[in-house]
């Protein structure tokens, strides 16, 4: 860790942030932001934020777009997985996957709302992954191990993320707002699955394993927590999710690119 | 920042391991003294605070805990996730150890994994706050029938919720982005045992992610920031906790 370049870099995009929004704190803008979520008008007030406060800062939009591409993603395969006949059971699976369904949905117009012009448009998709999930839309199993794939990366792409936003403090509660609503899939889908919720070392569950890739580390802070609790490097490694970098999650989706 | 031994109800039994901690600790202080170097040079362009709140009736023979200032450096930030996380390992003890009638091996099974996640959080901020650390907490847990399995789960997933909301709303007052992403690793820990406990209290629902908690217009999951989360602990919590809160204008 470098504190002086952390430093640095705080005090140049405040600067820049304060300059831009005519002496208005950031607490102010982040109350008002609230005030308007809270309202239910949350993409509006979220578009407004960024259009004043971040609109010139590139490494936000950047952030933003690979959060939109994933999204895109999330929303094309349960559109068209609730759009397949026979595919999702009614019952559970089916109220399940409408409510995530809808979120998905909701996370593209957000960030497209949020992004303005500057959105990516939504590429084609290859849903199959090359023919690795031939049969992702005819077989529920292979539906439901897809589903948890998409999830837990989301969850760790959000993650790894987090720093590039840390002085875009509105943008980043959003993104935590994301975030953890994707974890919450994830558990629930994982569930599903007769999975644990949670993900144990780095267990792919028949997933790809580089979705996995680094769930294993039991290291936190520098302490080692096997060690200091005495808790197995399961239970560790369950309490804790580890990021993946963009290019690991690019590696991840790239195949679902048509 | 004061430190006392605080007399524990038997249920947040800490786990005693002095060993690696020592190795840990001093780690740890590493990491705190640059976070408690970026606060004070961050101190010129935080903006006014609000004044201190208490969060809670204070009670005969408990003392208040101080957070601090939440919004000047980390250290306030990472009491403020020790208090919750303290919390939480005393309920999911306690539920463990007083089984509600009727629990099955599953609802056994998960309710253990979520107390040793829980501990294993505690343990975390506990070391890595070292002598900055709040005393322990003492819960009250008079509200919650831990032979109702109604009861039990309800506040398991008021917990869980509170805690999910609190970490998203914290986010945003974190200045090392170290922390940032240890609570980003525990934050959707948490939402998952939100979306378990919900699973089992209603398993065919949508209740895993549902209207009351994500905005079905923006699919944003609520957030509360600290006044707002201590006000809601303080019925499980003799102690009064005390903090700066930034807080959202009404």
């Amino acid at each position: 860790m470098n504190l002086q370049n952390i430093l640095n870099e705080i005090e140049q995009v405040d600067a820049d942030m304060y300059e831009r929004l005519d002496h208005v704190s950031r607490r102010h803008v982040f109350s008002n932001f609230l005030k308007k979520a809270m309202a239910g008008a949350a993409p509006v007030a979220f578009a407004a934020i960024l259009n004043k406060s971040y609109a010139q800062n590139s490494s936000v939009a950047d952030v933003l777009n690979f959060a939109l591409l994933l999204e895109y993603l999330e929303a094309e395969f349960y559109n068209k997985g609730l759009a397949a006949s026979g595919l999702i059971p009614s019952g559970a699976g089916r109220t399940i996957y409408t409510q995530i369904a809808k979120h998905e949905n909701a996370h593209v117009a957000l960030l497209q709302s949020a992004l303005g012009g500057a959105a990516i448009a939504k590429p084609a998709f290859d849903l199959t992954y090359k023919g690795a999930f031939a049969d992702v839309l005819t077989n529920y199993q292979t539906y439901l191990a897809v589903s948890q794939a998409l999830e837990d990366t989301g969850v760790r792409a959000y993650k790894g993320q987090a720093g590039a936003l840390i002085s875009a403090p509105a943008v980043l509660t959003v993104a935590l707002q994301i975030h953890s609503v994707e974890a919450r899939h994830a558990a629930r889908v994982r569930m599903l699955r007769g999975q644990k919720g949670y993900i144990v070392n780095a267990d792919s569950g028949g997933v790809p394993a580089a979705v996995y890739a680094g769930e294993d580390n039991v290291t936190q802070g520098g302490v080692n927590l096997v060690s200091a609790t005495g808790y197995s490097m399961a239970r560790v490694t369950e309490a804790f999710d580890e990021p993946l970098t963009k290019a690991q999650v690019l590696a991840i989706a790239t195949p679902f690119l048509a | 920042m004061e430190k006392q031994s605080n007399d524990q109800a038997g249920v947040s039994q800490l786990l005693s391991d002095a060993k690696s901690a020592a190795v840990g600790r001093r780690l740890f202080m590493r990491y705190l003294g640059t976070t408690a170097a970026a606060g004070v040079a961050l101190s010129a362009c935080t903006n006014q605070l609000d004044e201190a709140v208490p969060t809670g009736a204070a009670r005969a023979g408990y003392r208040t805990v101080d957070l601090g200032d939440l919004g000047s450096n980390d250290v306030g930030i990472l009491n403020y996730a020790y208090a919750l996380e303290q919390l939480e390992a005393a309920f999911y003890t306690q539920a463990v150890m007083t089984p509600f009638s009727g629990m099955t091996e599953m609802e056994k099974t998960i309710l253990t994994d979520i107390r040793d996640h829980e501990i294993v959080h505690r343990e975390l901020f506990k070391a890595a706050l070292s002598s900055a650390a709040i005393p322990g907490l003492t819960p009250d847990f008079t509200s919650i029938n831990f032979s109702s399995r109604a009861s039990v789960l309800g506040a398991a997933a008021l917990f869980e919720k509170i805690g999910v909301s609190a970490y998203n709303g914290a986010g945003q007052f974190i200045k090392n982005v170290d922390y940032l992403l240890l609570a980003g690793k525990i934050v959707s820990v948490e939402a998952r045992h939100a979306a378990i406990i919900n699973t089992l209290l209603y398993p065919d629902g949508a209740n895993f992610a549902g209207d009351d908690v994500v905005f079905p217009s923006s699919g944003l999951e609520e957030i509360r920031v600290p006044g707002e989360v201590l006000t809601l602990v303080a019925p499980y919590v003799y102690e009064t906790i005390n903090a700066m809160p930034v807080r959202r204008v009404a």
